[in-house]
């Protein structure tokens, strides 16, 4: 494996957790809620899911586990803002506040313990391609899942008529409600699926990139996670190009650093982040009308029966 | 168990004593209505009668509180709007319930039930937009479209599911002249298909156009069920305002002096695409009266308190006069500088920061007086003003210096209200002062005004309630879609006149044209 093999494949691993949970918090936001606690939830399901896998010695139980821990955090987000109609900032806020305390106390047992790595998948013939064959075609079954899941949600989101409903509410949820559509409902599967997939985005980290857990090991991924859904214009093409795009600039930033062209270490980390925005404002300048967020993102809604 | 054909002379849906209750207010009472198959039955009423509230619960959107709904004799319940398009309703709201960033044919395909793709929606819409002259097109984004296209989308999704009543709210109100024919053709040629139309309006020239049968609400009440044809427009409107003169007045006579407001000309355009344009608003108020603006909601009462507010400006500062000051160019806070104040409609967010205390609340208008000092908050005095205020206007407030959003709504009218007053203004401007108000509170509210105008103020009340003005004003006028109707002194306004001049039918009567 040459350096740059070696360098496109960690540009591949630091950009899946950042897809998987922005896909999540897309469906999310789409129907109208935001969720803030991206990062609580990600963390609980980066604790579960190591403390399920060396409890159990199994990678499955331990991605099912940390989907799991997501989904439940994401339950009980959604029982604030749709039991409650309870502010959806302050909810987020606190549940990333909470999951980041509650898994440094369900992970405390587990420092210093290690995960063996994650198999890769070999699609035999491909993988030999020279340099995009490995890249490609012999990656772990996480990429190629995220990448599936890209495809299925804007699929789901602009192709099948449970998406439809599901825009539409997120859209404008009082006219949803006058005609009829289950707006409670569909945003509480819609909170889960975000919360599984954060989860499932925390147990990437910690069963495949770290391969160990620390308290708070995900460093801010869901707030970029966050980000991304919003300069993504709340498209999912648009979440894997900016995941990517932030993946690259932080592996190859980092590589700067070492490399030590005389440009401080300071504005360097800064390059993923200027990187991001200026990739997909471009992006969204290119499509001409500027995209906004669904229309009642953020509102809580109390129907009057 | 099903009759699958309805015994002849059955009526389609049959409402008997619906009611609904929200706290102390009944929007319905007892309401009994029977729709004939294939009849367009037109729903008459001012504001605030109870017209919307009875069809969203027709229509599944509120539950009653009482009362049964048959459905060709047999009873019903419609928990929600599902289930009343399954039972073949249909309902094009006043206020469009479409999602602005979706394309048409997914506006038509989400409110569809059963199996839909969207090429079936795009057929289908192409063949209703042919024979019924709807024309769109499928793959427009809503927010381009215009106020009457967007309206064709809601009736052309309610004709996809074949309904047997279409329930149209106000369907008229944001349409050009020319719409509102296209559309009574379109009702027209339903009607003749044997599709029955409820259809809600204050507007009775239309109603004339299109029904034979037309029940009338006031107060939440049926008060009758009439021709429209058959009656004179004088007596429909009659009914809908209603003939019970207000409380007899036991002011002093008054003397008014100069004119502490005057409009010339005010001519302003709509705000936005539900606004109403000003037309060339003459009005003076003297100082020791009351004078009153009545007229339908959304006729432009809104966009004049905005004029006179300065909430929006006028071109020319001359457009506008208080105390002689020309001001049509000044702010709010300038206006109240030159002795003005202003209450709005809106208790909670507009006159009041809901989540502030009371005390905090006094600094909306009053901050250039006594409760600031060289930018700083006087925090006592503006205590002391909030409990001077609470004393004055029997305001019953749960604990010391509450937020504004733990008032009842009568208790928060009366200190908006009285916030203003006890600033003495030369000229005070009320929208809507006693909407939504219990009794009580109301006449404290009405009593106050004419205090404050018998102590040498100039009082502008502008309502929806007509007995109210008639309580209070010493001079009267009627909006209708943004004209102001001549300024007349109380005495010479009778009710039936004054419901002639809402509906603008009275130019139309003593005119050439009779519609």
């Amino acid at each position: 494996m040459t350096t740059f093999e070696a360098i496109l494949l960690t540009i591949v691993t630091a950009s899946t957790p950042l897809l998987i949970a922005a896909l999540g918090e897309l469906v999310t936001e789409r129907s109208g809620v935001l969720n803030l606690g991206v990062e609580g939830m990600m963390v609980m399901g980066a604790a579960c899911s190591f403390a399920a896998a060396v409890t159990f010695d199994s990678t499955l139980l331990g991605v099912a586990a940390g989907m799991l821990a997501g989904a439940l955090m994401a339950a009980l987000f959604a029982l604030l803002v749709l039991g409650f109609a309870a502010n959806q900032t302050g909810s987020g806020l606190a549940l990333t506040i909470l999951g980041l305390g509650l898994s440094g106390l369900i992970g405390a047992p587990f420092v210093g313990a290690r995960r063996d790595p994650v198999a890769p998948v070999d699609i035999p013939g491909l993988s030999d391609i020279p340099i995009i064959g490995r890249l490609f075609f012999e990656q772990d079954l996480f990429v190629y899942a995220s990448i599936l899941l890209t495809v299925l949600v804007g699929l789901y989101l602009m192709r099948t008529r449970s998406g439809l409903t599901l825009r539409s509410i997120g859209e404008n949820h009082t006219s949803a409600n006058a005609l009829g559509l289950p707006v409670w409902r569909v945003r509480f599967w819609a909170i889960l699926f975000g919360g599984a997939c954060a989860g499932l985005a925390g147990a990437y980290l910690a069963l495949v990139y770290t391969r160990f857990w620390s308290p708070g090991m995900t460093a801010g991924r869901g707030w970029i996670a966050l980000a991304l859904v919003v300069f993504a214009a709340w498209r999912p093409g648009w979440v894997l190009v900016g995941a990517y795009i932030f993946g690259a600039a932080t592996v190859l930033q980092l590589h700067a650093q070492a490399a030590q062209f005389g440009v401080p270490s300071q504005v360097l980390s800064a390059v993923p982040y200027l990187a991001t925005i200026i990739a997909l404002l471009l992006l969204s300048i290119r499509h001409g009308r500027a995209i906004g967020a669904p229309g009642s993102l953020g509102v809580p809604f109390v129907p009057d029966r | 168990m099903k009759a699958d054909v309805p015994p002849s002379g059955q009526p389609l849906v049959e409402l008997k004593g619906i009611s609904k209750r929200y706290g102390d207010l009944l929007a319905n009472d007892g309401i009994n209505l029977s729709i004939e198959p294939g009849e367009i039955h037109a729903l008459l009423g001012e504001n605030g009668a109870g017209k919307s509230t009875l069809v969203k619960i027709l229509y599944g959107v509120i539950e009653p509180s009482a009362g049964e709904i048959r459905l060709e004799g047999r009873p019903v319940t419609i928990g929600s709007p599902v289930e009343a398009r399954a039972l073949g309703l249909g309902m094009v709201f006043q206020h469009f319930s479409l999602f602005d960033e979706l394309t048409v044919a997914e506006n038509i395909a989400v409110a569809l039930s059963g199996d839909w793709s969207l090429s079936t929606v795009r057929e289908k819409l192409g063949e209703i937009s042919g024979t019924y002259g709807l024309a769109l097109d499928a793959d427009r984004a809503i927010w381009t479209l215009s106020a009457g296209e967007r309206q064709r989308i809601e009736i052309v999704r309610c004709l996809l599911q074949n309904p047997r009543l279409l329930i149209l709210d106000e369907p008229t109100s944001v349409l050009t002249p020319q719409e509102a024919e296209h559309l009574f053709t379109t009702l027209d040629r339903l009607s003749a298909e044997g599709c029955s139309i409820l259809y809600i309006s204050h507007k009775l020239e239309e109603v004339r156009r299109l029904c034979r049968r037309a029940t009338i609400l006031r107060g939440g009440r049926v008060v009758a069920t009439i021709d429209p044809r058959a009656s004179s427009a004088r007596e429909i409107a009659a009914l809908m305002v209603g003939n019970a003169v207000g409380d007899i007045r036991t002011d002093a006579p008054h003397h008014p002096q100069g004119e502490t407001l005057r409009v010339s000309n005010l001519t302003m355009p709509p705000a936005g695409l539900h606004g109403q344009a000003l037309r060339d608003i003459n009005l003076a108020a003297r100082a020791g009266e009351v004078v009153g603006i009545a007229g339908v909601a959304g006729n432009g009462q809104s966009e004049l308190f905005a004029a006179l507010s300065g909430e929006r400006l006028a071109d020319h500062a001359e457009t506008i006069a208080i105390n002689g000051k020309p001001s049509g160019t000044m702010g709010i806070d300038a206006r109240r500088r030159v002795g003005a104040a202003f209450v709005p409609e809106e208790r909670l967010g507009h006159s009041a920061a809901p989540t502030h205390s009371l005390s905090e609340n006094t600094l909306i208008s009053h901050a250039s007086t006594e409760v600031s000092r060289s930018g700083f908050i006087l925090m006592n005095a503006a205590k002391r003003v909030a409990r001077s205020i609470v004393q004055s206007f029997d305001v019953r407030t749960p604990e010391g210096d509450p937020q504004a959003r733990k008032l009842s709504g009568g208790n928060l009218q009366k200190f908006v209200i009285g916030r203003e007053i006890i600033r003495r203004p030369k000229l005070l401007i009320v929208d809507q002062p006693t909407w939504g108000v219990d009794a009580g509170a109301a006449r404290l509210i009405r009593q106050a005004l004419v205090d404050l105008a018998r102590e040498g103020s100039a009082v502008v009340v502008i309502s929806q309630d007509l007995d109210e003005l008639f309580e209070v004003a010493d001079r009267m006028a009627v909006i209708h879609q943004g004209t102001l109707s001549p300024l007349r002194p109380i005495g010479e306004w009778t009710k039936e006149a004054v419901g002639l001049e809402m509906l603008g039918v009275a130019q139309a009567e003593g005119g050439v044209h009779a519609i």
